[in-house]
């Protein structure tokens, strides 16, 4: 369970990020932040694992207070939530391998990380979660040698070899192509749902969060406008989010999708659907 | 700016009116001080030695051939030591630079109201004695021999060096490392996983360019008694013995093309 009370940024430019959110994540849902750029999506996300510091307010994560927490309890903190980037943030240079099992780093030792002598576990666990998106094959490969969709997938194994309670992505989906990006969005939730994990999704795309989140919440200006279910947002809703523009089109194409979408899942077994992913 | 209104259409110029005169009396006033260097050299060159430049020229590669073959066996040493202070002085410059370009790099170092001062302050220093001065005051200090010549090739490289690698070190993706970061890892390790293999290819780079370098600056050490294959140069010279002279600077041609070479070979092998 994620908790945040009266969370606000103030960057040191003067700008007021955030303006004292009150949000609660509870665990297992799967949650899209959607918003005009600028809005604050990604300083909310960064403000949870305080990759950027919070100014006032209060993070709670299974009762550990975030904000307040030294050092190495931050470290500990860190390793409980997983990280999905927008552009991947792959270090290019270092193989899948390396990658995915970067996300043990909070649990071994810098000389051990420092000559890749991790764990027979991690790896186990590597080669399981690589599998499981498909990616088995890929270990060996440099990270820059992959496609988008595979490098971000590689990205979601480096978050979820954490074994995380939360998840905090970040536009996963902003440098995709529509297909990839429904695969990547799908393969999200898929995982949220085997692993009962909640998660926090900044996305653009008001169709994709649409039809993979349970709920919505729409940040403008650093405060929340619109929390609820994603049928929920009208017209009006989408409005109040992002200003007056002519959102027929939009609202209309998202039922034609959920409903295609809702038709043919059933159809597929879930073995051809991941074929699409390899 | 420069777009105006003539006839009705909108003409656009690269500069307005005032601006094109300024640039060109800036040209102008280029062309002048060359015409006026030019003379000032001409009134004060002694014409005499300069026309028979062509004559002096010849009889000097004249007396140059053929190189005298024979005294090559006392090459190989000072040779091995002209080496031996250029890869020495660029391991030792090394050694040094990379903490120094750790502290000097924006986003890496410690603090930047002190740590980084200091560092620039020190790169800067490296960077404005050349390695020949470096040699001269290191000679007095330590006295003669390739130690001196180590030291100095290794001081002017450090700033080089450090320089280089800071400005390698700022430019990397950093959402690379707030990734490293977010998983929980510590200082050393997101320094380890986020930031060296980023920095990597440029210091590998860096390293054999300035070895390169360093080779052909150890060649004239020897010059001013820092030892390497200037020494015999400087005596062959002093004692006009131009054939040796010719032979020493095959030598050292050769020695610079097969450096070439090799760090041509171990920057594509590396990168």
């Amino acid at each position: 369970m994620l908790r945040i009370k009266g969370l606000s940024k103030r960057y040191r430019t003067g700008d007021l990020a955030l303006k004292g959110i009150d949000l609660d994540v509870p665990d297992g849902q799967v949650m899209a932040l959607i918003g005009p750029s600028g809005a604050g999506k990604s300083t909310v996300i960064r403000c949870i694992n305080r990759l950027v510091e919070p100014t006032s307010g209060t993070v709670m994560l299974n009762d550990v207070e975030i904000t307040t927490l030294g050092r190495g309890d931050l470290r500990r903190a860190r390793q409980r939530m997983g990280m999905i980037f927008q552009e991947y943030a792959l270090v290019e240079r270092l193989s899948v391998m390396e990658n995915v099992l970067s996300g043990r780093l909070g649990t071994v030792g810098f000389w051990r990380s420092f000559f890749r002598r991790f764990p027979q576990s991690d790896i186990d666990e590597a080669f399981r979660l690589l599998a499981r998106v498909g990616l088995d094959h890929m270990a060996d490969k440099r990270a820059d040698e992959l496609s988008g969709g595979q490098r971000q997938r590689v990205g979601i194994c480096r978050a979820l070899i954490q074994n995380p309670d939360l998840l905090l992505v970040d536009e996963p989906t902003a440098s995709l192509d529509p297909k990839t990006s429904r695969q990547i969005m799908r393969l999200i939730k898929e995982l949220c749902a085997e692993r009962k994990l909640s998660a926090i999704i900044n996305i653009h795309d008001v169709m994709l969060a649409q039809m993979f989140a349970e709920r919505i919440v729409g940040l403008q200006l650093g405060a929340i406008v619109y929390d609820g279910p994603p049928d929920g947002l009208t017209a009006e809703a989408l409005t109040t989010i992002y200003g007056e523009e002519d959102w027929s089109a939009t609202i209309r194409k998202v039922d034609d999708e959920t409903d295609h979408e809702n038709i043919a899942a059933p159809e597929l077994p879930s073995r051809h659907r991941l074929a699409g992913l390899t | 700016m420069a777009t105006a209104i003539k006839d009705g259409t909108k003409v656009w110029q690269r500069r307005e009116r005032g601006a094109q005169f300024a640039t060109w009396a800036v040209y102008l006033v280029g062309v002048a001080i060359f015409v006026y260097c030019w003379d000032l050299i001409s009134e004060r060159t002694i014409w005499a030695f300069a026309l028979d430049a062509p004559a002096q020229a010849a009889d000097l590669a004249a007396r140059m051939v053929p190189p005298d073959w024979n005294s090559i066996h006392g090459l190989w040493r000072p040779i091995w030591d002209t080496l031996n202070i250029a890869t020495l002085g660029t391991v030792m410059a090394i050694v040094v630079a990379l903490p120094i370009a750790y502290c000097a790099a924006q986003n890496t170092t410690p603090s930047t109201a002190f740590v980084r001062p200091l560092a620039l302050f020190l790169i800067v220093s490296s960077r404005s004695i050349n390695s020949l001065i470096w040699a001269l005051m290191l000679v007095t200090i330590i006295g003669p021999g390739v130690l001196a010549g180590i030291l100095s090739i290794g001081l002017r490289s450090i700033g080089f060096c450090a320089k280089l690698l800071y400005e390698a070190i700022e430019e990397i993706d950093e959402s690379q490392v707030e990734a490293v970061r977010a998983t929980g890892a510590s200082g050393a390790q997101v320094t380890a996983y986020g930031i060296v293999p980023q920095v990597l290819p440029a210091f590998a780079g860096i390293s054999v360019f300035r070895w390169d370098i360093n080779i052909r600056e150890s060649t004239v050490l020897g010059l001013v008694g820092a030892g390497g294959i200037g020494l015999p140069l400087n005596s062959a010279i002093t004692t006009l013995a131009w054939t040796q002279v010719s032979l020493i600077l095959l030598v050292i041609i050769a020695t610079v093309v097969v450096s070439e070479w090799v760090s041509a070979k171990v920057r594509h092998a590396i990168i």
